[in-house]
């Protein structure tokens, strides 16, 4: 075999601190290797083409690049490999920059392991056969899982670019967060009058399929033909007859039913439309609270459903469907608060989150818009606003900035002055951290404007004293003590991925941090991708985002789906396992440990062989470890290649001794 | 630090490799010691691959995942730690220090927790020192073995 191995100096990025030329001539003495140099940069256009043209003049069958990692440049390379009329599989990385020259400043030793890495490359390489991807046809409909402002977008995307999109939403209506907030910043926009006809163009668009009320219970497959199975969750009214007329609503008598839509500030009745704009506009039961399902007596709502919609029978029902790529966007929760025991969250009434603060300013919510603080109903004439309440904060496990918990603070406070012009609001912050487009302007207006306190410095404790709240403080900028007796204190809760991120995650089969945030492909260049191919993210399930980055992250996801489904063919990637069906015993173990059901048993001359799916196969090599006979191999990490490097290495070891 | 040893690191492609590339780009200062090979999952790890490396002459080896629950493959990485951990247990019984062989989880976000393992790992080998040399005869016959492992795997 002739290898060629070519060094990349990577400006000084490798040659810094790494005898290239060094390596290159130690790379000429390996066996099998005909050709080295080293090179400016071999990624770039001359870098490419010196490749591509000693690959025709010294007749090369093989390549090695000791540059940076394959993750970054791989497939380009392997590009460039094929340019020249090679199998992109006769190629290598060796990873001498990441893992080598920015590590250390040592240059004998630097060196030293990057020609090692070259030695395990070339003898990897000499092991590499030929692949050939074959091709697949794909299903042009699209999942978006959550039906937020970001979910929405990418839907209406997709369905504007032609494609047919499932909408798949936890809750009995789409909307998300930004339907609960009243006003958004820092236009001071009417939230409901900007998302509602979104939610209506949802409602209405001829390619989207909207499951309310569903969860998606199963993933299987792969980009371009998943199928997911739906849970459809039982209502106990017939949507098809409902006709959202309210009727049910007036007449239930359990009236003291837990209100979500509300943050629980208010109370609903046991059967609801969560809001008067929801979409769909459907009634829907609460089990737990209803009388009928508690007690079996009761039925009021079925006696005056105009529509006979009601059915105290219904199942929870299963779908299953066929898609070509999910978007995820299944956005975020507050965290619980409740950890903050000094601010008495969760045992006073009057101290509440910023949500429920937004439910109470809310034209709509359980107040019509009036301020009444939780406790007695009065009017608070202080409202005191702690930020930084789950964000920030190591102590908690949120070190995090949700970034856009400023803004709406600083938004809270020009409403409350505008609800209750005789008020005074304070804002214990720690920064004020407003970047986007008019929004530092905004929280100055707030503070010059509006004449909201703004005091520097964390909050000790807040704790009751006669029908107020005392928050006690500390100014940092005046180097004081504060106190301020409020009438209601509002918590400006810090965001955490959406519950059941994590169980989500592992059905889609993408990664997530410690948060509870879906992690992108890159963290710079594919913010919209995941690692698994077919499945991007919008939205705050990626990360905590305001309103205008959630729509073009929404909008950003739509568009790599209609880049992917711009292809009739999709190729798989070769690299999978292969089974030798003279050694395969049939004892089907390799079955048993695939997480894909790639493995599926043949019948081969009366005996039980062992068969990989090659467009199902994700090429983890969980089998390859497994089969004791050596039987089925990963292509590309094939037991051989794998030792050929520990050999390589150890071999150097031992002349060395 | 004293001369330096024969460390082998099998790792994931999705997590550990990316974390040792974040702690390359976060120029993350490590010893020179260590050699990686990438796996396109810890779950492709086949114990006698680690056990090959160290009668083979390596000094240490060190395996690194994605975290439970966290794998590209769903469950790759439960598969590597049952392996491993029972690999873990054998080497004494061999003659093997057990501190020779490590195996952790790190993602692709943690450069700074990649830097940490293997500088540990790194001064526990050295802490250890150089593997016990079998003689070179000894050791020829032993790569012949391995040989004779990989000649009956290919054929």
């Amino acid at each position: 075999m002739k290898i060629g191995v070519f060094v990349c100096h990577c400006g000084s990025n490798i040659a810094g601190t790494v005898d290239v030329v060094r390596v290159a001539e130690a790379a000429k003495a390996m066996p099998e290797v005909a050709f080295a140099s080293d090179t400016m940069y071999a990624c770039s256009e001359p870098g490419q083409d010196g490749i591509i043209q000693a690959i025709k003049d010294k007749g090369l069958d093989g390549v090695v690049v000791a540059s940076c990692t394959p993750r970054m440049h791989g497939p380009t390379f392997m590009r460039t490999v094929a340019r020249a009329g090679l199998n992109p599989y006769m190629f290598e990385m060796a990873n001498i920059r990441e893992h080598v020259s920015w590590i250390g400043k040592d240059k004998e030793a630097n060196t030293r392991k990057a020609t090692d890495l070259v030695k395990m490359a070339v003898a990897k390489l000499a092991q590499n056969r030929p692949l050939f991807p074959s091709s697949f046809s794909i299903n042009k409909r699209v999942m978006v899982i959550g039906g937020g402002v970001a979910g929405i977008q990418a839907a209406l995307d997709c369905a504007e670019g032609g494609l047919e999109v499932l909408l798949v939403e936890k809750t009995t209506t789409i909307g998300g967060k930004m339907a609960k907030l009243d006003k958004t910043f820092p236009t001071v926009d009417c939230s409901s009058c900007i998302l509602g006809p979104k939610m209506v163009d949802v409602a209405q668009h001829p390619n989207i399929t909207l499951y309310a009320n569903s969860e998606v219970e199963e993933v299987f497959g792969y980009v371009g033909n998943y199928q997911v199975e739906i849970r459809k969750k039982a209502t106990y009214v017939d949507w098809k007859t409902c006709t959202g007329c309210g009727a049910c609503m007036e007449k239930c008598p359990s009236k003291k039913s837990p209100d979500a839509f509300n943050e629980h500030v208010g109370r609903t009745t046991a059967i609801n439309i969560p809001f008067p704009q929801a979409i769909p506009k459907k009634a829907s039961i609460d089990r737990d609270s209803c009388t009928k399902f508690k007690t079996g007596k009761c039925g009021v709502c079925a006696k005056i459903c105009p529509a006979k919609s009601i059915d105290y029978e219904q199942q929870d029902e299963m779908v299953t469907e066929d898609v070509g790529a999910i978007i995820c966007a299944t956005g975020y929760d507050l965290m619980d608060w409740t950890v903050y025991g000094e601010y008495g969250a969760g045992r006073y009434p009057d101290v509440i989150t910023s949500l429920q603060y937004e439910r109470l300013l809310s034209a709509s919510g359980p107040t019509g818009g009036h301020i009444k603080r939780p406790s007695d109903g009065k009017e608070p004439k202080t409202v005191v606003f702690i930020q930084c309440v789950g964000s920030r904060d190591k102590s908690v496990g949120r070190p995090y900035c949700t970034g856009f918990c400023c803004m709406y603070t600083a938004k809270q406070a020009i409403l409350t002055k505008d609800h209750i012009p005789d008020s005074e609001s304070y804002v214990f912050y720690m920064d004020i951290r407003a970047p986007g487009k008019m929004y530092d302007e905004f929280t100055r207006r707030a503070m010059e404007e509006y004449g909201t306190q703004y005091v520097r410095g964390r909050v000790s404790m807040v704790y009751p004293k006669g029908d107020k709240m005392l928050v006690r403080g500390a100014d940092t900028l005046a180097g004081t003590q504060v106190e301020v007796e409020a009438d209601l204190v509002v918590l400006a809760v810090g965001a955490e991925g959406a519950k059941g991120s994590p169980q989500l995650a592992e059905k889609l089969r993408i990664s997530y941090d410690s948060y509870g945030f879906f992690m992108e492909g890159h963290p710079k260049l594919k913010p919209v991708e995941t690692n698994t191919a077919g499945v991007y993210l919008a939205g705050c399930s990626q990360g905590p985002k305001d309103i205008p980055s959630s729509v073009a992250q929404g909008s950003a996801a739509a568009a790599k789906v209609l880049g992917l489904f711009a292809k009739d063919q999709l190729q798989s990637d070769p690299q999978v396992s292969k089974v030798d069906i003279k050694r395969c015993v049939g004892c089907m173990k390799c079955a048993m440990t695939c997480p894909f059901g790639a493995i599926k048993e043949l019948e081969h001359r009366g005996e039980i062989k062992a068969q990989v799916i090659e467009t199902v196969c994700q090429g983890c090599g969980i089998c390859t470890s497994t089969c004791r006979q050596g039987a089925i191999q990963l292509q590309n990490f094939t037991d051989n290649q794998i030792l050929a490097e520990v050999n390589a290495l150890l071999q150097s070891e031992l002349e060395e001794a | 630090m004293d001369k330096e040893l024969r460390i082998v690191g099998f790792l994931c492609n999705w997590c550990s490799y990316g974390g040792a590339d974040t702690a390359g780009v976060g120029r993350f200062t490590q010893p020179t010691d260590l050699r990686i090979i990438r796996m396109p999952c810890s779950g492709r790890i086949d114990p006698l691959f680690v056990l090959k490396t160290l009668i083979g002459g390596a000094d240490g080896v060190l395996v690194s995942g994605c975290h439970p629950r966290d794998c590209h493959y769903a469950e790759g990485n439960y598969y590597a730690r049952r392996r491993l951990e029972v690999l873990k247990r054998f080497l004494p019984i061999i003659g093997i220090d057990q501190g020779r062989f490590e195996y952790t989880w790190v993602s692709a976000s943690e450069g700074q927790r990649w830097q940490h393992v293997v500088t540990t790992f790194t001064n526990q080998i050295h802490a250890l020192g150089p593997i016990q040399r079998i003689g070179k005869d000894a050791q020829a016959r032993a790569c012949a073995f391995g040989r004779t492992l990989e000649v009956d795997v290919s054929a």
